[in-house]
């Protein structure tokens, strides 16, 4: 059985040193942050001429909000290690004298900072070019649905990023695995949002949908934890 | 990744001759697979002259006891996978992984045949093949779509202790999202759609629940014999292999 590294950094200090080095690379090149705006804004173009609408509400508005979301993260996951792969940071981040969970904690949170710009910048455009009712205050609930969503989003997003960084098929790969592991947060997060999208805009049963991502964000992060050592390997 | 891989490491444990693998497998397999083969005819007699014929549906109801308990079966097998894959975690037993393995690809197969007769059911019973509504049938959908991954992910990774360990990884993650999966698939759907089938068979006549356990132990035994049968194979197989190369 492998033995816990007790020398090197604390599991905080190693997890704030990687999502530093992530969070600076990403910065200076900007290239996962413009795909995937660009891809968000695409796609919702492509939905306006496939739904022939010029303006959604409700349910569909959702849909179509968190289909795209979830689509723009599967770009971002593929990234999320292959960079490292890429460039060989992978085999100094297993070399370095750090617990694993650091390594997926980082990758987590910049996961989770990565989904949070992304929506901002994706309601803004929603807005802009698709939905029907204004922004009114009862939209500030998306702030807690985006929040518990992008947690299970990101848990999960690592997770598989791990598993298809050893495949030879990684980006085949990546959404094949997330699309169906993400359905029930879609399910929760839309559910919650079609009531926000409506022409008057109501908060209706959010703490039931609330709850069912909390769940699904429980669970995987437990697993997530319990498990990330093996992912990445020896 | 680090140090070098042969071959003859998959599958079978090391400082373990793999002989014992084969017979550990195919231990129980004959008893097992003979009570399976009566539990199915019990089933088929059972279902056919002693649950009484159903009001509304006839005779096409009676696919109702070979869908439902290979359902059932077939996401118990699922779940099974995860579990042995976390045994494979915990212990590095080589004979985990097969047996992690060789559940999910047959849970696999046998959703198939469950996805086919619940067209079927769906078809004769609600007058279509597909019924979005229909909680059990979307979500068992789900389920098939994750696992039908397994495989691909599985062998597209070279190194064979990272397939087991990947693929391990990968069932227990699945694992947890089956019941998650089955949870917020039925709170999406506002249940007014009525519940043909409790699991339970708690609104059914009590020959028919009789007949549905008798068919659920008849499916389970056939889960069971059809694992370890391809559990001997398997490892047989390997076996010949390494043989074979040592010949060459």
């Amino acid at each position: 059985m492998r033995q816990r590294r007790r020398q090197g950094p604390s599991l905080a200090a190693a997890t704030l040193a990687i999502l530093r080095k992530d969070l600076r690379l990403e910065l200076r090149t900007l290239e996962t942050l413009t795909a995937t705006l660009i891809f968000t804004t695409a796609t919702f173009v492509v939905f306006h001429f496939a739904l022939d609408r010029d303006e959604l509400v409700g349910d569909l508005a959702a849909g179509v909000f968190w289909v795209t979301i979830l689509f723009a993260s599967a770009l971002t996951i593929n990234r999320l290690l292959a960079n490292e792969r890429s460039q060989g940071g992978y085999e100094s981040l297993l070399l370095a004298p750090i617990d694993r969970n650091a390594i997926l904690l980082a990758k987590m949170m910049f996961l989770f900072l990565a989904l949070c710009v992304l929506e901002i910048f994706a309601f803004a455009v929603f807005t802009l070019l698709l939905l029907g009712p204004n922004p009114t205050t009862e939209m500030l609930a998306l702030i807690p649905i985006c929040v518990l969503a992008n947690i299970g989003l990101a848990t999960i997003g690592t997770l598989v990023s791990g598993i298809a960084t050893d495949t030879t098929a990684r980006e085949l790969l990546v959404p094949l695995m997330t699309l169906p592991l993400f359905i029930p947060v879609l399910i929760g997060a839309a559910e919650a949002t079609s009531s926000l999208f409506e022409a008057a805009p109501l908060i209706v049963d959010l703490g039931r949908w609330l709850s069912l991502i909390a769940l699904y964000d429980a669970v995987f992060v437990l697993i997530a934890y319990a498990i990330f050592e093996y992912v990445v390997g020896d | 990744m680090a140090q070098p891989q042969t071959d003859s490491r998959f599958f079978s444990s090391p400082g373990r001759p793999s002989r014992s693998s084969a017979e550990q497998f195919a231990r129980g397999l004959k008893p097992i697979a003979i009570a399976a083969v009566i539990a199915i005819a019990i089933t088929g007699i059972l279902a056919f002259w002693y649950a009484p014929i159903d009001a509304d549906q006839g005779m096409r109801q009676k696919i109702f006891f070979l869908h439902v308990p290979l359902a059932i079966v077939t996401l118990c097998g699922f779940f099974a996978g995860g579990v042995m894959g976390m045994q494979y975690l915990r212990t590095r037993d080589t004979a985990w992984d097969l047996r992690s393995y060789v559940a999910i690809h047959l849970s696999l197969i046998l959703g198939v045949v469950v996805l086919l007769t619940g067209a079927l059911w769906a078809k004769t019973s609600w007058g279509v093949y597909w019924e979005w509504k229909e909680p059990t049938l979307v979500s068992f959908l789900i389920v098939f779509l994750l696992y039908a991954i397994y495989q691909p992910m599985r062998f597209a990774i070279e190194d064979p202790e990272r397939q087991a360990q990947t693929a391990a990884v990968y069932s227990v993650v699945c694992g947890a999202f089956v019941p998650l999966n089955f949870i917020a698939v039925r709170m999406s759907e506002s249940l007014i759609h009525p519940r043909v089938l409790t699991a339970t068979g708690g609104n059914l006549p009590s020959e028919m629940r009789i007949t549905f356990y008798v068919a659920l132990i008849a499916a389970t035994l056939l889960w069971i014999a059809l694992w370890k049968f391809e559990l001997v194979a398997k490892s047989l197989s390997m076996q010949l292999k390494k043989l074979e190369r040592r010949l060459a």
